[in-house]
């Protein structure tokens, strides 16, 4: 009994060159790897793996005019839902900023509407 | 886009919109089309209003008519808000998106192909920012 538990330690130390690790207890938590990193701020949108709507559908133009579409990516307090929420890819999520800019200039959305607290 | 005010009467909605056309072709530009979008609420109040006609003119010009255009919208009184945007560079790039998908499809089935392309060449003409593919 001694003897294991003298042994016991010290193969753990070889193996793991020095690097401390808590034994046991830590359940494996690998997830989709690139998911957003928790509930923070507004996390009113979709929380896929990362699938860009405007490249599944297709849909090449992203038109000022079209409010409801543009609607789908704003918060409720009008600002814009960053890309790691909405999971749009970048070149789509520029092109998206910048028609809802277009679309508050015309009125079509607004700039701010209930704030935040 | 411009947006005239809600309370102006429709004969006074027309003449509005005919005199924007006359600068237009005066000064050089041709109208391709002119959409009337009706009354929308607007997002936020502009002038105290809380509505607005709609109204979309699709225009092809040089840059001086365009500006010279820009410059009347800003000063005829039943103009609340305008918003030019240019729209050549975005029909360019999508009619390449498109030629080089239809090239693609043609190889697979030439139903759905049939069915895209008379989807697709109704649309732009009638629309002054970048048609959905």
């Amino acid at each position: 009994m001694a003897d294991e538990n003298t042994q016991q330690p010290q193969a753990p130390a070889a193996s793991e060159g020095g690097a401390p690790r808590p034994q046991g207890g830590r359940p494996p938590r690998s997830g989709p790897g690139g998911g957003p990193g928790g509930p923070r701020g507004e996390r009113k949108y979709f929380r896929r793996k990362k699938v860009c709507k405007f490249c599944t559908e297709k849909i090449d133009a992203i038109d000022y005019k079209d409010y409801r579409l543009l609607g789908q990516f704003v918060a409720e307090s009008g600002r814009i839902v960053p890309r790691r929420l909405s999971g749009v890819c970048t070149p789509h999520q520029r092109r998206l900023s910048r028609a809802i800019k277009q679309a508050r200039n015309i009125a079509l959305l607004p700039f701010a509407s209930a704030s935040r607290p | 886009m411009f947006i005239v005010r809600p309370d102006l009467a429709d004969e006074d909605v027309d003449k509005v919109v005919s005199t924007i056309e006359t600068q237009v072709t005066s000064a050089g530009g041709a109208v391709k089309n002119i959409e009337r979008m009706g009354k929308r609420r607007l997002a936020y109040l502009v002038r105290n209003f809380a509505d607005g006609l709609y109204i979309l003119l699709t225009i092809e010009g040089p840059g001086s008519a365009i500006s010279e255009v820009e410059r009347r919208l800003r000063v005829t009184e039943p103009v609340i808000k305008f918003i030019t945007v240019r729209v050549d560079e975005e029909q360019k790039r999508l009619g390449k998106v498109k030629a080089f998908r239809d090239a693609h499809r043609r190889g697979q089935g030439t139903h759905a192909q049939a069915a895209a392309e008379g989807a697709q060449t109704a649309e732009p003409p009638t629309e002054q920012a970048p048609a959905q593919a």
